[in-house]
């Protein structure tokens, strides 16, 4: 009895003192003390995150984390990984499991004000679609109606499938998963007609299908998915640091530096650049960051037009064309506030 | 002589050194200390939810779902609200847990029998059989049946036609609907009359039996009635039955009836599974049976299948249902692994998407498992009552 008591009492204590613990600016306390950056990304989606065979992390969402990292730490390998499906990101995040969340994760106002976390920024502007088997013969998303369609579960498609097909009065039935991986499994063993998803993703899937020419994904874009980098909710200081990083990328390309010019870029006259690459101003210091933050992200992992064509861009299996994350003064609506 | 001296009157000790008043006083002790405990936890929750900007309550309920659902045994549509799909949710999962119980328990006493069954062939089948089935974990079993057995019958423009307007394609099993028209119930009432009426006369024969020791062919009567009489009923008020039958539109069937490959798959692994533990169950519990019972019975003349019948498995019963009610219990929990094949169960439905969609993950986390609680305390509870009206009445 008094043993119970006892235990009773200590636990009680336990819990108590560690919960009461606020979060605020201890984020990057945390990660200068381990060394690494925990960041969640998805559980294989080519061109975005994705593992190889030796487990080496690869996709434009693995690289916002590496950039973060070269950022804070001046190692942009100094990452650990965690994958998450659609569920589990959200949970992981806020009970402090990972630091930050880059896992094509949609900007939505529910999510922004309701789960406790903030979106720190658009590293890709992505839209709804639909891939079909091109011997259904159908050319237009209007022709759907009555269809088996796949689907992951947890996401914002899954809403914008049902408000799709309700307000073109076409019946649906959907078949949902809980990786992106089975969705595809479920749609080449034709147990759905259609898998939807972002479009990005439905590029990257159809690269996982036996015959990927065998697919086609239908012109209609059905949705505004602006996929961005997640941080908790509390922790400005950390907000600024992951915001700033991918903003520095883009500021990157805008005035031209890259990986391979940065070491002539460090001498250079213009005030941006100086203040870009730290050879002037206090910007990292103002970050709770080195001097050389930024120079960090670009000497190792690039500004944001190298990390698009790498993973995603025209060279590579998804060849994805720049589009609406071509720069905004190329036609595109990628735009970082000035650093200064 | 000195009147004895008289002893004082008994001292009950101090209440600190009473033995009665020390235990109450700690279980009080331990009790508050457990409800504080409680406390600390739900309100430092709250607390720091709060704090963190993380909505809270169970308000969302109320609020439109959005997403749409594969299977529902009630209407649903998109515009529904998150509370209608953890109903949906919940009854997807009675459904398959129900039919599960059900299957298993027919499935595990057949196999149980066959392993202890004279004929060597059937007894080995029997053995191999839950040798397999029970050594092979259930989600590798679920996947089985759902991808390399389901998943090659063909697509909706192939599909194998069979009589009476049936379809199978990968889409699922599609069968004719039965469409009733209001007179029909008056099959459905002749129906329910007959079998008060037989179950009346098989009590009648066998009470007859015991008194007089002539016997009535009770049983054939009994299935005429139950069979005939409602036919003849929907002959003479004009067969009110029309058939809603499937027929390809598009890329898919319309109309009908029809059952997923999720639900077929989850149901058959959960069924074949679960039967080869009930089997071993039955099986120990007609061998605890003592073999002297089955040797009396022989010796009254009774056949084997009648000393099963009447003698050992009404002894066997005692022992088999304890652990039955945990294999029931164990087909309930194992339903919520239809999340990996995309059955709308519970957790699917209501833990998976829903919470996504909410983010309220405390909320809707202690629901589904007060859910399950529930349902497996419902379960226990009827098993409890039906042991007690089976076991041994010692007097």
């Amino acid at each position: 009895m008094k043993g119970i008591a006892a235990a009773l009492v200590a636990g009680v204590a336990t819990v108590a003192l560690t919960t009461t613990a606020a979060f605020a600016d201890e984020t990057l306390d945390a990660v200068k003390a381990r060394g690494e950056l925990v960041c969640g990304v998805s559980t294989g989606l080519p061109g975005f995150s994705n593992p190889d065979e030796d487990g080496n992390w690869s996709g434009i969402d693995v690289d916002v984390c590496r950039a973060v990292a070269a950022a804070v730490l001046g190692d942009a390998d100094a990452v650990k990984f965690v994958p998450l499906t659609a569920k589990e990101r959200f949970t992981a995040l806020q009970s402090g499991e990972i630091d930050m969340l880059s896992r094509n994760t949609t900007w939505t106002l529910t999510r922004d004000t309701s789960l406790g976390l903030n979106f720190a920024g658009v590293n890709y502007y992505d839209g709804q679609g639909f891939l079909v088997k091109k011997d259904l013969g159908v050319s237009s998303a209007t022709e759907l109606d009555g269809a088996s369609v796949c689907i992951q579960a947890g996401t914002t498609t899954e809403l914008n499938l049902a408000d799709y097909f309700r307000f073109q009065g076409m019946e649906y039935s959907p078949v949902v998963f809980d990786t992106s991986d089975q969705t595809v499994q479920g749609f080449a063993s034709g147990r759905c007609d259609v898998l939807t998803s972002d479009q990005s993703q439905l590029y990257a899937l159809r690269t996982k299908l036996d015959n990927p020419d065998s697919a086609v994904v239908l012109p209609e874009v059905i949705s505004k998915e602006p996929l961005g980098p997640v941080v908790r909710q509390g922790d400005d200081q950390w907000f600024n640091i992951v915001k700033w990083s991918l903003f520095a990328q883009v500021n990157a390309e805008e005035l031209g530096v890259t990986s391979e010019n940065l070491e002539e870029m460090m001498d250079s006259d213009n005030p941006s650049i100086q203040r870009l690459v730290g050879t002037d101003g206090d910007m990292g210091e103002k970050l709770g960051l080195s001097a050389d933050w930024a120079a960090n992200i670009v000497a190792q992992v690039g500004n944001y037009g190298e990390m698009f064509e790498r993973n995603v861009g025209m060279d590579t299996p998804l060849a994805i064309s720049r589009g609406l994350n071509a720069l905004w003064t190329n036609g595109g609506i990628q735009y970082a506030p000035p650093i200064r | 002589m000195a009147e004895p001296a008289v002893p004082a009157p008994p001292q009950g000790p101090a209440p600190w050194r009473n033995p009665r008043v020390r235990a109450v006083a700690f279980q009080v002790v331990a009790l508050l200390l457990l409800l504080w405990f409680f406390w600390t936890i739900f309100n430092n929750t709250l607390t720091n939810m709060e704090s963190r900007g993380i909505t809270t309550g169970f308000g969302f309920l109320d609020n439109t779902a959005g997403f749409g659902i594969l299977f529902s045994l009630i209407p649903y549509d998109e515009t529904n609200t998150y509370g209608r799909t953890f109903v949906v949710g919940l009854l997807n999962t009675l459904l398959v847990s129900g039919l599960g119980i059900l299957f298993a328990t027919i499935i595990g006493f057949i196999l149980g029998i066959a392993r202890l069954s004279p004929n060597w062939l059937i007894g080995k089948m029997a053995l191999v059989y839950i040798e397999i089935t029970r050594n092979i974990p259930l989600l590798l079993q679920i996947f089985f049946w759902y991808f390399a057995v389901l998943r090659t019958v063909p697509g909706p423009r192939e599909s194998v036609e069979f009589p009476l307007g049936a379809f199978l394609n990968n889409r699922g099993l599609y069968v004719p609907a039965p469409q009733v028209e209001s007179s029909f119930w008056f099959v459905v009432a002749t129906f329910g009359a007959a079998i008060v009426g037989a179950v009346a006369l098989l009590r009648w024969a066998k009470n007859r039996q015991d008194t007089t020791g002539r016997r009535f062919p009770a049983w054939p009567v009994s299935l005429a009635m139950v069979v005939g009489l409602p036919l003849l009923v929907f002959w003479i008020i004009g067969a009110p039955l029309t058939w809603d039958i499937p027929e390809l539109k598009g890329f898919n069937f319309k109309g009908g009836m029809r059952l997923i490959p999720e639900f077929i798959a989850l149901w058959l692994a959960l069924t074949l599974y679960t039967a080869s533990f009930i089997g071993e169950i039955v099986r120990s519990g007609i061998q605890a049976v003592s073999h002297g019972q089955t040797e009396a019975s022989q010796a009254l003349g009774l056949k084997r299948g009648q000393s099963l019948r009447l003698i050992v498995i009404p002894q066997a019963m005692r022992i088999i249902i304890p652990p039955l009610t945990s294999q029931y219990l164990n087909l309930t929990k194992n339903s919520s692994l239809a999340t990996a094949i995309g059955y709308p169960d519970l957790v699917s439905v209501f833990m998976g998407t829903s919470l996504n969609q909410t983010g309220q993950a405390v909320e809707i986390v202690a629901m589904t498992m007060a859910v399950y609680v529930a349902i497996s305390l419902t379960i226990s509870l009827l098993m409890n009552l039906y042991n007690r009206a089976v076991a041994l009445k010692e007097r």
